[in-house]
């Protein structure tokens, strides 16, 4: 009987929870930071995720380099070795979107940061490996987000 | 027992009292694009008054609903109605004048009429068939046409959400402080203003928001396998890429920062490159494509033998909502398409 009500109960508050957030395709946030400082705070985050930043690509630079102005953009690669290595094994049609990458942009004295939701890997990839990985990866990905939404 | 019980009400009561926080759901959902106090960047200006006074509640929530398919305003079906609500009223909270309010009934016009009126005073920034303008938002780091970017007004969208009083207020009185004038102002009479409505109004028989050019079941993909070895493929992908007049920006390893450099994986190649003016035009059409660029090949060796790969942009287009788009994506779909046959074949 007990067991028969918390049940019901489990469900009702269920409902009320919040909707469990959307599989949206792009993921984006803005920092109130300046550029510099909301470049540090993802970086930072990265790190403290566990991630490793691969590398940094100054869009900008070569663009200002041919002529064409622009304000500052950059692409940051991250990833782990262990699992981007096992990605490209089990679903080597991953490859072409390894390692994940985040766009960060400035738009006047603020930042803006837009990714790729990493569900799609997961739909890529099928059943050659594990979603909850992916799933692992967006919710660190929006959290990462989320301290640079929140970094001052 | 008893305990869990008392805690799980708690917890209930605790999620049916707590109204949906609009604030959260704004920076949440919205901010990236209008801007933490919504003075626009990808998105246009939320903010202004001259916005806020002519645009009724219903306006914003049939907006944040349902988008405006194929302009980059995303549609939010999983929010529920009071969260909805609860943004509405955060974005309401940046004016201290009431809501107007609109009735629902069409106003009289000659749609004819207005179509003469609308090519003469309108089509030069929202387009002859109210497309809107090129790009989206307000231009803060690429030079743009305006300022702030002309909504379509032929998308389901807008016409959903917007009643017809709705438009005539606006082009009575325009929006200050944004290229939109009023043309009470700019000499058209009260008449004139109602058969332009009801010119807006006719889009709707033969909208097209360019959904239906996008493919959601494209491949993500192009693949291909290689009949050379992983170097020579290499080799001849940097003279193809050089042949489609683009630079050819690093070649480098796939781990590369990832391991240290003698544990990287020697078959696994990224090819970078790059058209300048290409990737500065479709920065300027959507500020996020940035994330797909400089344009990519990939090589691998595995036991099933040499293969290039891509991600496929026409797949990526219908990502980002965004039609004009497409016509870049095509492009680059063709480019990989012809650089990794090249060098496979
Ligand atoms: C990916 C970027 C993006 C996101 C996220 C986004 N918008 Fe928009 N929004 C736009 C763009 C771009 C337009 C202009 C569309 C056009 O040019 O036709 C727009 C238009 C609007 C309009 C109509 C403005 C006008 O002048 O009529 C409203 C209202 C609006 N958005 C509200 C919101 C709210 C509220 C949210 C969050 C729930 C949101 N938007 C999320 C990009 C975005
Ligand atoms: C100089 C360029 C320009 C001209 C000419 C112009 N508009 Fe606009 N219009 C804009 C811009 C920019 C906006 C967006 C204003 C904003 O962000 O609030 C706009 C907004 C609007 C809106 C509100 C759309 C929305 O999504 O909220 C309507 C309706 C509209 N214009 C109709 C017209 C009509 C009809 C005419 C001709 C009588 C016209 N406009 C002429 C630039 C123009």
């Amino acid at each position: 009987m007990i067991v028969r009500r918390l049940g019901l109960l489990v469900s009702v508050i269920l409902l009320f929870l919040p909707p469990v957030s959307v599989a949206d395709d792009i993921i984006m946030t803005r920092s109130t930071l300046p550029f510099p400082e909301a470049m540090l705070a993802l970086q930072q985050s990265i790190s403290e995720h566990g991630y490793t930043v691969s590398r940094v690509q100054r869009i900008d630079i070569g663009l200002t380099g041919m002529g064409y102005k622009t304000d500052k953009y950059r692409i940051v690669f991250a990833g782990k070795i262990d699992e981007i290595r096992m990605m490209t094994e089990k679903s080597p049609q991953l490859a072409a979107y390894l390692p994940p990458k985040i766009a960060i942009f400035a738009e006047e004295g603020q930042t803006v940061l837009v990714t790729l939701n990493p569900e799609l890997y997961a739909e890529i990839a099928g059943d050659a490996i594990d979603p909850v990985i992916f799933d692992r990866w967006t919710s660190d990905l929006r959290s990462i987000f989320d301290d640079v939404n929140k970094a001052n | 027992m008893r305990l869990i019980y008392l805690t799980i009400l708690l917890l209930l009561s605790v999620q049916v009292i707590a109204a949906p926080d609009g604030r959260q759901l704004y920076v949440a959902h919205c901010s990236a694009c209008h801007g933490d106090q919504g003075h626009g960047g990808v998105g246009v200006p939320l903010s202004l008054p001259s916005f806020l006074d002519s645009v009724d509640d219903r306006f914003l929530a049939v907006t944040i609903r349902e988008g405006r398919p194929g302009r980059v305003m995303p549609s939010f079906p999983k929010l529920s109605d009071a969260q909805i609500a609860a943004i509405v009223g955060y974005i309401r909270s940046w004016s201290d004048k009431p809501a107007p309010r609109y009735s629902p009934v069409p106003v009289k016009g000659d749609a004819k009429n207005g179509g003469l009126l609308y090519a003469k005073h309108c089509a030069s920034c929202h387009g002859e068939n109210g497309e809107g303008g090129t790009g989206t938002g307000v231009t803060f780091s690429r030079r743009r046409e305006l300022p702030i970017i002309a909504p379509a007004l032929n998308n389901s969208g807008f016409l959903a959400a917007a009643s017809d009083e709705l438009i005539r207020q606006t082009l009575q009185l325009g929006r200050a402080g944004t290229p939109m004038g009023s043309f009470l102002e700019k000499g058209l009479g009260k008449q004139e203003i109602d058969d332009v409505v009801s010119f807006v109004r006719s889009f709707a028989q033969d909208r097209d928001d360019g959904t239906k050019t996008v493919a959601a079941n494209k491949d993500k993909i192009i693949r291909l396998a290689s009949s050379y070895s992983l170097q020579e493929t290499v080799e001849n992908l940097k003279d193809a890429i050089i042949s489609q007049n683009f630079i050819l920006i690093r070649t480098d390893l796939l781990e590369h920062g990832l391991v240290k450099e003698p544990d990287e994986n020697p078959k696994q190649v990224i090819l970078h490159f790059c058209n300048f003016r290409f990737l500065f035009d479709a920065l300027a059409v959507d500020p996020r494509v940035g994330m797909f660029l400089p344009c990519r090949v990939t090589v691998t060796e595995t036991d099933a033998g040499v293969f290039v790969s891509a991600i496929n942009p026409e797949y990526m287009s219908h990502l980002f909502n965004n039609a004009e788009l497409d016509q870049y994506c095509k492009e680059m779909h063709d480019v990989y398409v012809t650089i990794i046959e090249d060098a496979t074949l």
